[in-house]
């Protein structure tokens, strides 16, 4: 059995324990409670007011579940919504899932440690709820499975955690969207994500935030790909947030185990962003990638990326690119380390403005001046991610193009 | 139509166009010769509107208004087009939205595409690894989708390989309608006499001339131009005796 006991107090050790990077946050500014919304069966969630509709679609987040194999919508800290649509797929809140099963203790706090900092300590002693969505083995999705956590709550502390295993040669894509209502101002989001991928499995994640412009996020995530295993990680936010602070571990374990990660960042004046992730390569053959596009439209963007090569024959590659476009910072931050004769590792970082030269050249085929710095802005944050599903390539692309008025 | 009066122009505080006068017909094509560094992508820059070529005295006109001073995209909008030598790359940008831009969405991309042997690149970012000749490929394909009334080719030949230039030579020619085939409703003559579109081609080696009927000859040297009918006669001038002669003789002869 899950000795929730002994987690909770060395979670509560680190209550005041500061993050390693990052502004500090006072938790005592938030509330952790706030009132139970009612669950939403089927038909009362698709039919949501207008206005919430179209904010979650900014997300990716599709009510009418069109084109998806499952929703998990959580509203502050209850679940509005969690269904699946296709065999071969579990979405379990994480509180029933903690209740009921026993495997969850060989992934509940297995890769992120609970005593890392205040936040994962908060997320372990104050779990609001979260999901753990499973792909059985040798299962495969066609269709993404959703996941929302939503604030609606003014000055809220979200605390959730989320566990995503893809057995054994399963294919799972998942979108998740965070967001909060159009009304609010000020909130936190504290999200723990453990992610498995088994032998020869396959997960997409996708993740598009949309925060209110005060909102303050802490993100603590870690996977684990084995032999064979896919594991590819998006990430786009280009809506301002006060302070967005996230540092994702990924360990290759397995021989030939691929982990790719994509960010897309747009930040603006006010906002804050240390964002980045690390991957250590620990077989043969194993592969990995970090690309990240910032565009620092009078915001201050750190922009990570960490790989360590463990083994001989590994590749990595690591492409981090700023564009300044209206004051603010772009701070890249590449590193490498190879710990053996053979590794393959190569980083490639720019921080810049737009050529001039770019532009006139858009102007003499017929473009205004702002059309071309659009059109050029919108071919840096579209980057080719290979293997994404076709849908969720058309989620991001319409995700950017939403946002794109904000950026200019 | 374009005229250009006594046009000066300054690059970074250094005069590199002096006194131009230059008339460019519906229906004609020039070609600019001179050596390298003598003003000639100046010229076409200036005329294409790009603002560090300053304009410091003279005007240009293009369809009888004053463009001397009109922005780019303006200029481009009216029915300026240029064909670069070497554009910049665009990551992000595939060929294809570029040729979409260039035909505000009504060209056929595809089939233009097809006629300069060019669809396997339209997935790729704009001019990204491209090679010389890929890029004249690109350029002209543009253009085809832009459909000005005036063309600017800077070196259209030059990085082409010995298969493609017959293929970029005869899109040049078909871009500045000098096909003419007599149909059955109209004859080689009516045909000429519609013809409209303007060309101003940059050229080393002179291959273009195998393809295209040239209307006139120019010859750039130090900013000067100097001008004779027949762009043959200027090529072979340049060729036995060199540019300095050249335009020596062609002083002489004005």
């Amino acid at each position: 059995m899950l000795n929730r006991r002994e987690l909770i107090d060395r979670a509560s050790k680190a209550s005041d324990k500061k993050a390693a990077i990052g502004p500090d946050i006072d938790l005592m500014d938030f509330v952790t409670s706030s009132e139970e919304h009612d669950y939403l069966p089927d038909d009362r969630f698709h039919d949501l007011p207008e206005d919430e509709k179209n904010l979650l679609l900014l997300s990716g987040v599709d009510v009418l579940e069109k084109e998806r194999a499952g929703t998990y919508f959580q509203k502050d800290t209850s679940v509005v919504h969690c269904e699946t649509k296709q065999e071969g797929l579990e979405i379990i809140p994480i509180k029933e899932a903690l209740e009921k099963y026993d495997w969850i203790k060989d992934y509940y706090w297995k890769l992120v440690s609970v005593d890392a900092d205040k936040y994962t300590s908060a997320a372990a002693t104050g779990l609001h709820n979260g999901y753990v969505i499973r792909a059985l083995p040798g299962s495969k999705s066609v269709y993404p499975i959703q996941a929302c956590l939503y604030i609606g709550k003014e000055g809220l502390q979200q605390n959730v955690h989320n566990i995503i295993i893809a057995e054994e040669d399963s294919e799972l894509h998942m979108i998740t969207g965070c967001s909060t209502s159009p009304h609010l101002k000020k909130g936190m989001h504290i999200g723990i994500s453990e992610f498995y991928i088994k032998k020869n499995a396959k997960l997409s994640f996708t993740m598009i935030h949309n925060w209110a412009e005060d909102m303050v996020v802490r993100p603590r995530s870690a996977a684990v790909v084995e032999e064979g295993g896919l594991f590819l990680n998006n990430y786009i936010c280009m809506k301002p947030v006060r302070s967005l602070q996230m540092y994702p571990t990924t360990h290759l374990v397995g021989n030939d185990a691929v982990a790719r990660f994509y960010s897309i960042i747009v930040g603006s004046k006010g906002s804050e962003y240390d964002v980045g992730g690390r991957i250590f390569l620990k077989k043969p053959g194993t592969r990995a990638e970090i690309v990240a596009r910032t565009i620092s439209n009078g915001g201050r963007i750190i922009s990570r990326g960490h790989l360590i090569g463990e083994v001989s024959d590994i590749k990595a590659h690591l492409e981090c690119k700023g564009l300044i476009i209206n004051g603010g910072l772009v701070y890249a931050v590449p590193e490498l380390e190879g710990h053996a004769d053979g590794v393959e590792m190569s980083h490639e970082a720019a921080v810049g403005k737009i050529a001039q030269e770019e532009i006139y050249y858009l102007m003499s085929r017929g473009l205004s001046e702002d059309e071309a710095v659009s059109t050029i802005v919108r071919g840096f944050l579209s980057v080719d991610i290979p293997g994404l599903p076709p849908q969720l390539k058309a989620e991001i692309d319409k995700a950017i193009e939403m946002s794109e008025k904000d950026v200019m | 139509m374009l005229v250009i009066e006594d046009l000066q122009v300054e690059l970074a505080g250094n005069v590199i166009l002096k006194h131009i006068d230059l008339e460019i017909k519906p229906g004609e094509t020039h070609v600019l010769f001179g050596p390298n560094g003598s003003g000639k992508t100046s010229l076409l820059m200036t005329i294409m509107g790009y603002p560090q070529y300053k304009v410091v005295g003279g005007t240009i006109s293009f369809k009888g208004e004053d463009i001397t001073h009109s922005p780019i995209h303006e200029r481009a909008q009216m029915g300026i087009g240029m064909s670069y030598q070497r554009p910049p790359t665009i990551h992000g940008l595939k060929t294809r939205q570029m040729v979409d831009i260039c035909g505000k969405n009504q060209a056929n991309t595809e089939e233009l595409a097809r006629r300069v042997n060019f669809e396997s690149f339209l997935d790729r970012d704009l001019n990204a690894g491209f090679s010389g000749g890929e890029i004249k490929r690109s350029e002209l394909l543009q253009l085809m989708a832009q459909n000005p009334d005036l063309m600017l080719f800077d070196e259209p030949e030059s990085g082409v390989d010995i298969e493609n230039i017959a293929l970029v030579g005869e899109t040049i020619a078909r871009l500045l309608q000098k096909e003419c085939t007599a149909t059955r409703d109209k004859s080689r003559l009516q045909i000429k006499r519609e013809r409209n579109k303007m060309g101003l081609i940059i050229t080393h080696i002179g291959h273009i001339l195998d393809y295209v009927d040239v209307d006139k000859g120019q010859l750039l040297f130090n900013g000067v131009l100097s001008c004779s009918t027949n762009p043959r006669e200027i090529f072979r001038c340049i060729s036995e005796v060199g540019y300095e002669e050249c335009v020596r003789c062609s002083i002489d002869e004005n």
